[in-house]
């Protein structure tokens, strides 16, 4: 797998084969019952994906709706505060519902519309792709039931509001742990059973086949502009790309667009009470190759296949899975991955919200910490372009309470 | 001939449908669900599924999620249950078809995992989670053939994916007999034989339904079409109803003779 030649085949963008694999990861673990939704599902979007109506109502949305193009921001208060590299910015806290979640959802809710289904399920850690879920329901007219672990529920109440608002109905999951990966589950329990004429949304990279495949084109817009931006504004490519990996999806749509390029690229994990500790959601970094939640890929888990449980100060990046071409990427050595532990990421909050003006998501300010430390390391004319994948108002409630505010 | 295939030949011969009994194995202990498992075998059941439990059970219902939390609690895991199956083989010729999620075999070895199963004599593997898009990872291992995997068949399985899958099965087929997570309500016997007489126009092996049936009535009707009836959920309701009572084996047998009764 680390050979160049691998490294070339990926980039000429095979991934993923026929069967939904990237490399030895992803595939479609699943129940048989819903297999032929499965496979009815990934006809669909074969078939509607490049269909030019479908296209232009899409981008049509991603424009009047959403609120694309999102800015690329030159942080440059941040920059001359560090002393090295140059911080660009890509706005996606600035879309509609405050993060890249939407992009998401509105593909798939768009789908869901052209193949006749307007039953949506999913399941949210954080609260934003539930919200981005509710939302693009309530645009469509879709009755909508969002899976939401009991803990996420109480450390996210505000996101918890803004769904009921929009008109899901917010489902608690007591089950395990209470977090994203049992939301997860019992939205898989309720799909088994309801998956004649329900369209489930999944919010990541992860998940069966064609999941991981359309989640990431769906994103990939993010890559696309701040590829263009970049070129505009600097008049060349950036020397690294940064963004944060929970499940993946923002650090995919951003990844996507430069796999061509000379462009290092780092994903950002959360090492949550610090890996020592054993208090984290590192899956790439720390973690061991399972199949969790319909695809192979990095889990974290113990000896005997039973997944652990993953910590984060972060609700979004608190998962112990990740999506299967981000273990591609790993193995190919395509991109690296590092983690960022929770006090170091709520440093970077307040740096960001002082020097710029801007209330990251803690998600994205996992990202903007690594970014701080890369820079510092870099020289002034190197360019480091991180992915700012949602605005923090939902996490103010938490943020206020770790710093006593 | 092999344990699952005398099963069912002899119990043609004596114009019966096999009873199969899920129990997640070490549920609520080792010792006592040894002791549930022989009250089981000796009450007449015909082919034990032992279930591995697992931390994330994303096909099985709050009965079972449950019943894999207790066994997980005591530690209980992929090498214990195949030291379980190891012990029930010393006294019964049960057919014991070892019932797990993908990630504990994976996490085992494939390899590791036949060798032990079959030393352990196991008859059977199905994963829930594995469908026969993925399964070339265990079938490709050659001690597989002395541990055929069961495949799964549900209602929404179209006839024609009935027929590709059902041409490498041996062993039985388990049927799901409904859309939804296993222990859940409302049973559609009509559904059923409409399901099972698809499936049986594409093959000739046994086919076992399962999935929310828990009365003796349930299982007489489902036994009226299938070739086999898997019980797993009420089980395990009387297990969690019971933790605390001595008499739980007994409670056990006396349902599993009810329901054996049931299949004649």
């Amino acid at each position: 797998m680390n050979t160049n030649q691998d490294y070339n085949q990926f980039v000429s963008g095979i991934y993923p084969d026929s069967r939904g694999h990237f490399g030895p990861f992803g595939g479609r673990y699943i129940a048989e019952t819903l297999m032929p939704a499965i496979l009815e599902l990934e006809a669909a979007y074969t078939r509607f994906s490049s269909d030019p109506g479908f296209k232009e109502e899409l981008n049509s949305l991603l424009k009047k709706y959403v609120g694309r193009p999102t800015p690329l921001f030159y942080a440059k208060r941040l920059s001359d505060h560090i002393g090295g590299a140059s911080i660009y910015l890509k706005r996606e806290d600035l879309t509609h519902t405050g993060a890249h979640k939407i992009n998401n959802t509105l593909g798939q809710t768009l789908l869901a519309s052209w193949m006749g289904k307007n039953k949506l399920i999913a399941e949210t850690g954080a609260g934003q792709h539930g919200v981005a879920t509710a939302t693009t329901a309530a645009l469509f007219g879709m009755e909508c039931k969002i899976f939401m672990g009991v803990e996420d529920i109480q450390r996210q109440a505000p996101n918890v509001k803004r769904m009921k608002l929009l008109g899901a109905e917010v489902i608690p999951v007591e089950s395990g742990t209470g977090t994203l990966k049992d939301a997860m589950n019992e939205a898989m329990r309720y799909w088994v059973g309801e998956v004649r004429d329900t369209f489930y949304v999944i919010g990541s990279v992860a998940g069966p086949h064609p999941y991981p495949m359309m989640v990431r084109d769906f994103q990939k817009i993010i890559g696309i502009e701040a590829r263009e931006q970049i070129m505009e504004e600097a008049g060349r490519l950036p020397d690294m790309l940064i963004a944060c990996v929970g499940g993946g999806s923002n650090a995919m749509g951003l990844f996507n667009a430069f796999a061509d390029d000379a462009v290092e690229m780092v994903g950002v994990e959360a090492a949550g009470k610090g890996i020592e500790t054993g208090k984290h959601a590192a899956t790439l970094g720390h973690g061991s190759i399972g199949v969790l939640h319909g695809s192979k890929s990095y889990v974290l888990q113990d000896e005997y296949g039973q997944i652990k449980e993953a910590h984060s100060i972060s609700a979004g990046l608190d998962y112990p899975g990740v999506g299967p071409e981000h273990a591609l990427l790993k193995e190919c050595k395509r991109a690296r991955y590092v983690s960022v532990e929770d006090t170091q990421a709520l440093e970077a909050f307040q740096t960001l919200c002082s020097l710029e003006g801007i209330i990251p998501a803690l998600e994205s300010s996992h990202a903007m910490a690594c970014a701080m430390v890369e820079a510092q390391k870099s020289s002034k004319e190197k360019i480091i372009l991180v992915n700012l994948s949602g605005r923090g108002d939902k996490d103010l409630d938490i943020v206020f309470s770790e710093l006593n505010i | 001939m092999n344990r699952i295939d005398k099963t069912f030949e002899d119990l043609k011969l004596k114009g019966e449908k096999a009873l199969v009994g899920f129990v997640t194995a070490g549920d609520p202990n080792i010792p006592d669900s040894l002791k549930i498992i022989t009250s089981m075998c000796e009450a007449g059941m015909d082919i034990l599924e032992l279930g591995v439990p697992f931390s994330d059970p994303t096909a099985d219902g709050p009965v079972i999620q449950r019943s894999s939390a207790r066994a997980l609690e005591q530690g209980v895991n992929l090498k214990d249950v195949l030291e379980m199956a190891q012990t029930i083989r010393e006294h019964f010729s049960i057919p014991i078809i070892l019932f797990s999620y993908y990630n504990p075999i994976h996490a085992y070895g494939i390899e590791p995992f036949y060798r032990d199963a079959v030393t352990a004599g196991a008859d059977g593997v199905l994963v829930v989670d594995l469908p026969p898009e993925e399964s070339d990872e265990m079938t490709s291992c050659e001690l597989s053939k002395d541990l055929p995997l069961i495949r799964l068949f549900a209602p929404t399985t179209p006839v024609e994916r009935m027929a590709k899958i059902a041409e490498s099965a041996s062993g039985f087929l388990y049927l799901v007999s409904k859309t939804g997570v296993t222990g859940s309500d409302g049973l559609d016997t009509k559904e059923i034989g409409t399901n099972t007489e698809s499936l049986r126009s594409v093959t000739q092996v046994p086919i076992c339904v399962g999935f929310g049936i828990s009365t003796a009535e349930d299982v007489a009707a489902v036994a009226s079409v299938a070739d086999g009836v898997v019980i797993g959920s009420a089980f395990e309701r009387m297990i969690e109803e019971n933790l605390d009572n001595p008499g739980l084996p007994d409670i056990i047998g006396k349902k599993t003779r009810e329901y054996k009764k049931a299949t004649k």
